[in-house]
């Protein structure tokens, strides 16, 4: 039952981390690097709406306007059902169902990352190294990639880590909003009819989840900055 | 409603895919002729298995009705018409029942359904895991099968109404190769669902759908019209909703629509609505009190209940008018309804008259006493409706302290007479004798059983009349004696009535044939089709 549910929540929660780190990251650089002007103003406020708004809310009203007004992507639902479909029709159309639960899920996720990055960004510009690196003739766009993003990042990193648990508790949320076969909606159903084995069970793979995913975090420390490594303290 | 841009390229989608794998699926068929077609709707909640005669979850009768059938079908006056059985006779003292079936029934796996296998499912399985059907077939004496078409079931006694008891949610019927020598709830054939219905169970994927298809080898000639049935797990409301509206689902029913939406999806062009096909069921909502415990055992005391609450009201506020109101014990979309009985019309004045005749006097916050409220956890119409409670009974000084808790526990609580006050909706099932008496005789107080006698009200005059009209064999005499047990009834108030409620079935416009019958969206669905 537990391995039945497991990919479609891992699919969304994965897509979903992925989306939100990628362009949580983005963001939180654009806006760093342009602190005080108005591109900076505006992410800052998108990301703080983000931030503000409920998942489920902003569910439905992705589902109102993208499903019931304009009739772009399917409401809720996991795949067409009842269809025959070649495997890359069945990709696409799985992608279709999954682009409104992933952005739901991504939202709040993107907006904590970002303003974290902006922070970052903006306390690492300051730093002699960057000034050094400027000095040296580098340009201001390797000066982002090399210097400035790689120290940056550190934060943003250690708080996904931690906050991969919270993510796949998310997905309970707008699992059940957008009818997404996954455990989170198990668990939902699981805590209404007190089925407490099943419960256990989703709490054991969960948990071993976040572990996986914390791990995960390490190793890629490591690769970003590798100073961190445990070997290298001698 | 035009095709949008994402049914377009389904349809080009399908249609590649059908020349690819050269596979005739006939779309110009499928645009002009009644047969063929999909059927998709919404199980809410999910079911936990499709064996109707073990499981009595609402969505699974509903699932469970296209699978398994039964002898007997029911119009909307509740008057048996052919179901497995197309012609049935009961002797005149009113102890033998022989029924005909059909010729060539056969199960899912291929097999003849026969008399044996209609006896071994009401004088064994039923007995045992059916809870409303027990009562009811353990009352038959012996059963035979003088030929492999023709049953004859021999009761202990007269029960008139035993005939009303063998629709698909009471009366099953389960193919006994594969059922006989084995423990009925844990047989592995259950997750395949084999019964003798017009559909067949082809796929279920949990927490997504359950996918039926056309049983190839159904008896009635031309049925099923439609050949796939996909029942979807939708459990977010407004998500329901959006599928009915968009046409992602062509048909709702029970509670898959919230009451506040009703009144707007019933306006859209693409939707019919109907409150019928529920006369089977008949779900009267009440306020149960506990009569063991004061002031509750005072009947004045609940008389002022009854007059304080303003069901009016509650029925166009928190219903949205889908209902009606509850006049007694007995639905009048029930057989043997009596509306001559006391009126407790909306009257403060009179609550409050009672409440000081029994000596409950207003104190200084112009409260008179506190009620604990355990509120019914299904879902939030159950919550406003208590809120509604809370605000009319504060009016007349009634107190009520709202308690929460799960739906193991409100069962555990009210089953095991731990409770004050709370709501229930309860189903009448066609006949006093099976719906209705179980709640007011006093024998049928049984600790630990939920939808029993649990409000602990005993009247040796209304058991009286009750056991006699569940044995009486004549329509009229059954109902002067319904007549009179009302009245009483209705006068001692064990029991707030507040409504009779309604549910909604909606249908896309082009889905036929969904509401035939008193038991409506559980029917078989032989005859439904799209046009």
């Amino acid at each position: 039952m537990l391995l039945e549910r497991l990919p479609a929540t891992l699919l969304l929660t994965g897509t979903a981390f992925i989306l939100s780190l990628v362009c949580g990251t983005a963001l939180g650089t654009i806006a760093g690097t342009r602190a005080g002007k108005w591109s900076d103003t505006f992410f800052t406020i998108v990301s703080l709406l983000l931030y503000a708004l409920p998942v489920f809310w902003l569910g439905l009203m992705l589902v109102l306007l993208f499903s019931v007004q304009l009739n772009w992507l399917p409401p809720f639902g996991y795949a067409t059902i009842g269809v025959e479909m070649t495997t890359w029709q069945r990709i696409a159309d799985i992608a279709q169902h999954m682009v409104l639960p992933t952005l739901s899920l991504a939202a709040v996720y993107l907006a904590i990352y970002a303003r974290l990055m902006r922070s970052s960004i903006i306390e690492v510009k300051q730093q002699d190294f960057i000034k050094t690196a400027r000095a040296k003739g580098v340009t201001e766009s390797q000066i982002v990639m090399r210097h400035l993003l790689r120290n940056a990042i550190l934060p943003v990193i250690t708080v996904a880590g931690m906050q991969a648990g919270a993510v796949v508790g998310g997905a309970v949320v707008v699992e059940t909003v957008f009818a997404w076969p996954g455990l989170g909606r198990l668990i939902y159903d699981a805590v209404l009819q007190r089925d407490y084995p099943v419960m256990q069970g989703i709490f054991l793979v969960m948990s071993v989840v976040v572990i996986g995913l914390n791990l995960l975090t390490e190793a890629v420390y490591r690769m970003v900055d590798p100073r961190i490594s445990v070997g290298s303290v001698k | 409603m035009g095709m949008n841009r994402r049914e377009f390229g389904k349809l080009g989608l399908a249609a590649g895919m059908a020349s690819v794998a050269g596979i005739p699926l006939g779309l110009h068929r499928a645009a002009g002729q009644t047969r063929g077609g999909t059927l998709s709707t919404i199980t809410h909640p999910e079911p936990a298995m499709l064996v109707s005669a073990i499981s009595q979850l609402q969505s699974t009768l509903t699932v469970g009705g296209k699978i398994y059938e039964s002898l007997l079908r029911y119009d909307f006056d509740l008057k048996p018409i052919p179901g497995l059985a197309q012609s049935w006779s009961v002797s005149p003292d009113g102890l033998t029942y022989t029924f005909k079936l059909f010729p060539n029934i056969t199960f899912h796996d291929g097999k003849p359904l026969t008399a044996d296998d209609v006896i071994f499912s009401m004088t064994k399985i039923l007995p045992e895991t059916h809870a409303r059907a027990r009562p009811i077939f353990t009352r038959i004496e012996s059963a035979e099968a003088p030929d492999p078409l023709t049953v004859v079931f021999k009761l202990k006694s007269p029960f008139s109404p035993f005939l009303g008891a063998f629709d698909c949610t009471t009366a099953p019927i389960l193919p006994k190769h594969i059922y006989e020598g084995t423990d009925f709830k844990t047989n592995p054939a259950n997750d395949k669902a084999i019964g003798c219905g017009p559909f067949k169970l082809k796929e279920w994927v949990r927490g997504s759908h359950i996918h039926l298809i056309k049983h190839e080898g159904y008896y009635r000639a031309g049925e099923p019209h439609i050949d796939e049935i996909i029942y979807r797990v939708i459990p977010d409301a407004a998500a329901r909703s959006v599928a009915l509206e968009q046409g992602t689902v062509k048909l709702t029913q029970w509670s898959d629509i919230e009451q506040y939406d009703v009144a707007r999806l019933t306006k859209l062009p693409h939707l019919d609505m109907t409150t019928k096909g529920y006369e089977y069921f008949a779900p009267h909502l009440w306020l149960e009190l506990n009569n063991r415990i004061a002031p509750m055992n005072d009947k004045r005391f609940r008389q002022a209940v009854m007059y304080a609450i303003d069901r009016k009201a509650l029925l166009q506020r928190v219903y949205f008018g889908l209902g009606k109101i509850a006049t007694g014990p007995i639905s009048s979309k029930t057989r043997f309804y009596e509306k001559n009985v006391k009126q407790y019309e909306y009257s403060p004045d009179k609550a409050k008259a009672l409440l000081d005749e029994m000596g409950l006097k207003p104190g200084a916050d112009g409260k008179r006493i506190t009620v604990p409220f355990l509120v019914t956890p299904s879902g939030e119409l159950y919550r406003r409706v208590a809120e509604f409670l809370r605000q009319s009974l504060l009016r007349v000084g009634i107190d009520i302290q709202f308690e929460g808790t799960d739906v193991a526990g409100w069962i555990q609580k009210v089953s095991n007479w731990e409770y004050s006050m709370t709501t229930n909706l309860v189903y009448q099932l066609g006949d006093p004798a099976i719906g209705v008496s179980r709640t007011y005789i006093s024998s049928n107080i049984r600790k630990g059983i939920m939808f029993s006698n649990t409000a602990g009200y005993a009247n040796p005059e209304a058991d009286r009349l009750f056991e006699e009209a569940a044995t009486a064999t004549s329509d009229e005499k059954r109902q002067e004696l319904y007549s009179a047990v009302q009245k009483i009834v209705v006068e001692d108030v064990p029991i707030v009535w507040l409504l009779e409620q309604d549910f909604p079935t909606f249908t896309d416009k082009k889905l036929k044939n969904v509401t035939t019958t008193a038991i409506g969206v559980h029917e078989t669905f032989g005859a439904v089709r799209f046009e």
